[in-house]
């Protein structure tokens, strides 16, 4: 009696456990299976209102695809992205990381002010900083120029990485880089040989999120760049892909589903040291 | 191996003063032990020693050059912290071949000596493992052999063997005693635990509040310490401490016994003692109680040996106690120092 007792309750937890995950499964990955769906059907099928909006009606079609690969510049807005992308990622790696470590090493009792201090100045919002941020780019004469976005997009990147990589700073035992400098190197030998291999999983949330600042940022895009063939994916796509009213939904989708692909693929690889990256930020920092 | 020494060595913490001029010197080759309470600024002290703190005044000497102002890894030091500070990246043989790629050994070299050091610990087979695989008493024998590999001047050790069980650290504390012997580096170690400092040091420097109150053998600090903070610090009871007008007088627990099992053997000093309370601990028998009213009823202990089990002793009742006047200590009542004998 009390094992079959035990064994409906098993069942049921164990019901309640992956009904619970499926339901969260469901809700984060609907827009994904919306973009997917909507990127290969008709547009009859669509905007039929009888039809199920789920499934195809109709049969699926690649025409949204060929559209923005033959009518657009997609491609090159995708080199964009990539090119401001990594560039920018590069940029706050170099500077966030000797930041937040000197922050949390070296900073004394003021290291932790600065560090929320710096983090905060992430908090404003580029709707405000884009109109002083122009006149700075208008005098290093970098309008219109894809240069100009990978001046200006350190500037929330890099606060951001800061603060992040603080935590994980945080939680390495000074006594690691303390043995490494009395085994024979300086302080930076210390860092390079054992802070930087140990924070892993840090610098690779940091990749992972600045990336995908920058290719979800709109607002300096637009006011920075006019040409077509300088935009990134997230500006081109609305621009070229909605006219007056009318909006290309499938090719609107396909060009969203494309751009996030390779950070899907990246996260997933990554995503339990991605996993550990975050807590660890987010309880230690 | 080399001599240490410090000459008027101070550490401020903002207002804090956590060394108090330190002047200490090792011979070569000791096994020289650090001991104090917690905060006493033995680790700030060990930390200076290694280059990984700035003194605020003072000097360091390593085999008789100044090393103040040097970084810890031009200081020839090895240190062994209390995490052990294992790389945990690294497999165990690279964490012990870590010093000697700093130096740029020859590949064939390091693999020799990784292997010596490795053998000398008897942890070959952990080589090829990471320090998360690894048990407390493995990962302390692999942090020594990191230290040993590179065969330094001085060996700095700070509580190594706090993090181990009590029974590995016994078999521990014995073979780290051994090894110290057996390569004869000079060894400054760490602890709060007086039965480590005790049983393996050549002398020790008995710290509190960044001061170094008496430096000796184990013998000497503990029979014949030289304030009452020695006194007090050492030993398990510790030295029963009575304040009197004129001095403060000590004895340890283990030198108080019942007159008659004294015997008539040579000078006495005798005390009433109202026993409040008695533990057997089986080795031995720890009895509790007050002086007489001229001590002012002060609280004393004794310890009793087994070989006395035969002696009765009950709870409330009153027992002419006695301590051979030789084992009587003396202190001054205002510095606490130790001060000339006077009649009781």
């Amino acid at each position: 009696m009390v094992e079959e007792k035990k064994g409906v309750k098993w069942i049921f937890l164990k019901f309640a456990h992956f009904g619970t995950l499926a339901i969260f499964a469901f809700f984060a990955s609907l827009p994904f299976l919306w973009m997917l769906i909507t990127t290969f059907k008709q547009d009859a099928d669509l905007y039929n209102r009888a039809n199920n909006p789920f499934i195809f009606n109709m049969a699926p079609t690649l025409s949204h695809i060929e559209y923005l690969f033959t009518e657009t510049q997609f491609v090159q807005w995708l080199i964009n992205t990539a090119f401001v992308g990594v560039l920018v990622v590069a940029i706050t790696l170099v500077l966030a990381i000797p930041a937040g470590y000197s922050l949390v090493r070296l900073g004394g009792r003021w290291g932790e002010a600065i560090g929320i201090g710096i983090f905060l100045t992430y908090l404003i919002a580029p709707t405000i900083l884009f109109i002083p941020m122009s006149r700075v780019v208008a005098t290093v004469g970098l309008q219109d120029s894809l240069w100009s976005l990978v001046l200006v997009f350190p500037s929330f990147t890099i606060p951001f990485a800061i603060w992040l990589l603080m935590g994980f700073f945080k939680a390495i035992p000074p006594d690691l880089e303390e043995a490494a400098m009395i085994d024979g190197y300086s302080r930076f030998g210390a860092f390079i040989r054992m802070v930087l291999p140990i924070s892993t999983s840090g610098i690779l949330t940091v990749v992972i999120f600045s990336f995908t600042l920058v290719v979800q940022e709109y607002i300096y895009t637009l006011t920075f760049v006019t040409a077509a063939s300088k935009y990134t994916v997230s500006v081109g796509v609305p621009t070229f892909l909605v006219h007056g009213d009318v909006y290309n939904w499938g090719g609107l989708m396909a060009g969203c589903l494309i751009a996030s692909l390779p950070i899907a693929i990246v996260y997933n690889f990554f995503v339990d040291r991605f996993i550990g990256g975050l807590t660890m930020g987010a309880v230690k920092g | 191996m080399a001599k240490v020494e410090t000459q008027g060595l101070e550490k401020y913490f903002g207002e804090v003063k956590a060394v108090d001029g330190v002047d200490i010197a090792s011979r070569e080759g000791e096994f020289l032990v650090l001991l104090g309470p917690s905060g006493c600024g033995k680790t700030t002290l060990l930390r200076m020693i290694a280059g990984l703190e700035k003194p605020s005044a003072g000097d360091i000497l390593i085999g008789g050059e100044a090393v103040t102002h040097l970084p810890p890894r031009a200081r020839g030091v090895a240190m062994v912290f209390q995490s052990y500070a294992l790389y945990p990246h690294m497999t165990i043989y690279k964490n012990i071949a870590f010093p000697l790629k700093a130096v740029s050994m020859p590949k064939d070299d390091i693999d020799r000596k990784v292997r010596w050091a490795a053998s000398m610990f008897g942890i070959e087979r952990l080589l090829r493992r990471k320090p998360r695989e690894l048990s407390g008493g493995e990962r302390q024998r692999v942090a020594l052999a990191r230290a040993l590999v590179r065969e330094p001047n001085v060996f700095l050790l700070d509580e190594p063997l706090s993090n181990l069980d009590a029974k590995l650290r016994t078999s521990a504390r014995e073979e780290l005693h051994r090894f110290q012997k057996d390569v004869e580096i000079t060894t400054i170690y760490v602890t709060h635990d007086q039965i480590e400092a005790m049983g393996m040091g050549d002398r020790i420097a008995v710290m509190n509040q960044g001061k170094v109150h008496q430096l000796g053998s184990p013998k000497e600090v503990y029979s014949d310490p030289s304030d009452t903070f020695v006194a007090g610090f050492l030993g398990s009871p510790p030295m029963n401490l009575i304040k009197t007008e004129d001095r403060i007088i000590g004895f340890r627990p283990e030198c108080f016994l019942p007159r008659e099992l004294l015997g008539g053997s040579g000078d006495l000093e005798s005390f009433t003692v109202e026993v409040s309370r008695v533990e057997d601990l089986g080795s031995d028998r720890l009895v509790y109680g007050r002086l007489e009213k001229r001590f002012g009823h002060h609280q004393v202990v004794a310890n009793l040996p087994t070989s006395f089990t035969h002696y009765s002793i009950e709870t409330g009742g009153t027992y002419d106690f006695a301590v051979p006047r030789k084992d009587v200590k003396f202190f001054d009542v205002e510095s606490g120092l130790r001060a000339e004998p006077i009649p009781l």
